[in-house]
């Protein structure tokens, strides 16, 4: 790893070198009813717009990598004897689709199918914290790692460019606990604050000759300890704690525990906790006929597995009818499952899930409980 | 474009389709007309024998029968026997069929009379208390909102035609008021019945910063027990919530049991 430092105020060249691309960084949305101010990811025009000192988006940067909905793939259906047209004749919409990858000709007629993995610009994050910048690393793992990578989160990953940000510790935050509370890499660049001075460490040639273009130099001794300083600090600022020592046995121990059927009562199967974190990558796919009947789509969308229907396999039986069966797979996928597949935890303790939750349910709480169960 | 469509070379049949309104506002039928880019392919792929909203001609042929309205009148109890008999698919078009909709209000008020009197006046006219037509007649098929949402009318359309299962969404509107991003009306001090209403809305009104109203009627698992403690643990009184709950009709038992347990506590 490199580090560099540069003046606070040369941060705005950087972000303008990089507005070539398409910027999308923590904005202010508003206020809460207590007058604290609410921030999402959102693309940014402007410099000015830009809050790094946001202190924890309400949703994760995901949208942008793994969108809430897509489409997998279209189809328009062209068929000289009449699929999808009139029966009497015509051949096809005459919209012209354009003759996409995997377009294939469906034997009697012809179809085509287009796959579509929506990338058109390369995108720059701006201003992740290191448990988002985790959170991406993990993602890597699932749908990069396997013998299937996903090819629409792929390209979005492949043409991405990541500037990380330091953090303040928010009392709900507990990365520290899941070892997320620093990022050694799945960024390019990674800034952190230093009253006038951004501390940078740089992992990419591309980050690197970035800073070529702006007032930048080697830190000195003195720097180094001031970084290390902000990094102590830091650490004193958490408050949150998960116990993860031998989780993945206790967990399975206590499958059967009693808490849980408490923590099913609070939930509203409602999804918003897999809906905010920036890890929940499961998903379902719908196919959609057009009103035309001449094109089609399968259509994914991220799916929770507190939803009602998550386990109901064809034939309809449901696997997972009680709310509390449900959201115990939440936390058997994330600190058990995930565990014993990759040897770390698929939560990174960014704390969105808890803060969201409208009943209140958080990650420290339900292990806590977990933990304790006799 | 009265020729009969295929899929994938079959054949597709069209079927005749009628359109009936009980008490209602005729919104939910106003809805299907609103978007003229896709009311072409609409018409190719039903054939529209009665449609008072969009044309002067009535038939009683009709495989398919569309019902927007609540029953608020013997008349209308047999009217609707009556397009049970002739329809093979009866869909309840729109919260007040579904539930009896804003229309059942008037259910709160004991006295049927006196609101006959308020409303009316002295031309007064016959009315009962409001029931969904699920009370009356055997329903198919369900189609929630107020009003209905037109994109969900034609994927249901489209997939009754091909002979496709149906499906709602059994997750409440959250889910997709999150894929939206909003920000969450309660950290804004305002309540919402988002978390137990059935979605398929797309997080309409959380959309535009209004509360959800519950127009679409509880999801399958619907925690009202919770609901309650979110609203009494951010001050918004039980009034309020139970004026939400109830003004669709979707969670009228659920505001029964509220009432009941209440009327125990005093
Ligand atoms: S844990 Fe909370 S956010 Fe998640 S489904 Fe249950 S109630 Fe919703
Ligand atoms: S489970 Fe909760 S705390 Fe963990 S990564 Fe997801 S949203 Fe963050
Ligand atoms: S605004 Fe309503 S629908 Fe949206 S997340 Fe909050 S409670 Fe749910
Ligand atoms: S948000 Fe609620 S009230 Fe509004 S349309 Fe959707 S279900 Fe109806």
């Amino acid at each position: 790893m490199l580090f560099k430092v540069f003046p606070v105020g040369e941060l705005i060249r950087l972000f303008e070198i990089l507005s070539a691309d398409r910027i999308v960084g923590p904005v202010k949305k508003g206020e809460d009813q207590h007058g604290h101010s609410l921030y999402d990811f959102d693309v940014v025009h402007d410099f000015a717009e830009l809050r790094l000192d946001y202190t924890q988006t309400i949703h994760s940067a995901k949208n942008y990598f793994l969108p809430y909905r897509e489409d997998l793939c279209t189809f328009t259906f062209q068929d000289a004897a009449g699929a999808g047209g009139d029966e009497t004749g015509g051949s096809g919409d005459g919209q012209g689709r354009p003759n996409a990858a995997g377009a294939r000709d469906g034997g009697s007629g012809d179809w085509q199918k287009e796959v579509d993995y929506g990338v058109y610009a390369p995108l720059v994050l701006f201003g992740l914290h290191p448990c988002d910048i985790n959170a991406l690393n993990k993602l890597d793992k699932v749908l990069l790692g396997g013998r299937y990578p996903n090819p629409f989160y792929g390209e979005k990953r492949a043409n991405m460019f990541i500037v990380g940000h330091s953090c303040n510790p928010q009392p709900f935050c507990f990365c520290k606990s899941m070892g997320t509370d620093s990022a050694i890499r799945g960024f390019d660049l990674f800034l952190t604050r230093m009253d006038d001075l951004y501390f940078a460490e740089v992992l990419s040639s591309r980050a690197f000759h970035l800073l070529e273009q702006i007032d930048c130099r080697e830190p000195d001794s003195r720097e180094h300890r001031r970084y290390l300083n902000e990094m102590a600090v830091k650490e004193s600022l958490f408050v949150a704690h998960v116990d993860t020592s031998d989780l993945t046995k206790i967990l399975d121990l206590e499958f059967q525990a009693p808490v849980w059927k408490e923590w099913g009562e609070k939930c509203l199967s409602c999804g918003t906790c897999a809906q905010v974190c920036p890890t929940c990558y499961c998903y379902g796919v719908e196919e959609h006929v057009d009103m035309d009947l001449n094109h089609g789509r399968k259509e994914k969308k991220l799916y929770s597995c507190n939803l009602l229907d998550f386990a109901v396999v064809a034939g309809g039986h449901n696997f997972r009818p009680e709310s509390h069966t449900r959201l115990k797979y939440r936390y058997y996928h994330k600190h058990r499952g995930f565990v014993e597949a990759f040897e770390e935890s698929l939560c990174v303790g960014c704390g969105r899930c808890g803060q969201s939750c409208l009943a209140r349910i958080t990650v420290p709480e339900v292990i806590a409980s977990v933990r304790a169960s006799k | 474009m009265t020729k009969n469509k295929t899929f994938l070379g079959v054949p597709v049949a069209r079927p005749k389709v009628g359109f009936f309104e009980l008490s209602s506002c005729e919104g939910c039928q106003l809805q299907l007309l609103n978007n003229e880019a896709t009311l072409l392919d609409f018409l190719s792929l039903v054939e529209i024998v009665r449609f008072r909203e969009g044309m002067k001609e009535a038939s009683d042929e009709y495989e398919i029968a569309f019902v927007e309205g609540s029953v608020t009148r013997a008349d209308e109890e047999e009217r609707l026997k009556n397009i049970r008999e002739k329809a093979r698919i009866v869909v309840a078009l729109g919260s007040c069929a579904c539930f009896g909709g804003v229309n059942q209000l008037k259910n709160r008020f004991h006295d049927l009379e006196w609101v006959k009197k308020e409303v009316y006046g002295s031309f007064p006219i016959e009315t009962q208390e409001v029931k969904p037509l699920s009370a009356v007649i055997k329903v198919d098929l369900e189609i929630y909102g107020c009003p209905i949402k037109k994109e969900e009318v034609e994927r249901i359309v489209t997939a009754l035609v091909l002979g496709e299962e149906i499906h709602h969404p059994q997750y409440p509107v959250c889910m997709e008021c999150k894929a939206r991003e909003n920000i969450c009306l309660f950290d804004l001090g305002e309540p919402c019945l988002g978390p137990v209403t059935r979605a398929g809305c797309d997080a309409w009104c959380p959309s535009n910063r209004l509360g959800c109203w519950g127009c679409r009627g509880p999801a399958p698992e619907a925690n009202l027990t919770r609901l309650q403690i979110i609203m009494a643990e951010r001050g918004i009184s039980q009034e309020r919530m139970i004026d939400r709950l109830e003004c669709f009709g979707g969670f009228a038992g659920f505001v029964a049991d509220i009432r009941v347990k209440k009327e125990e506590a005093k």
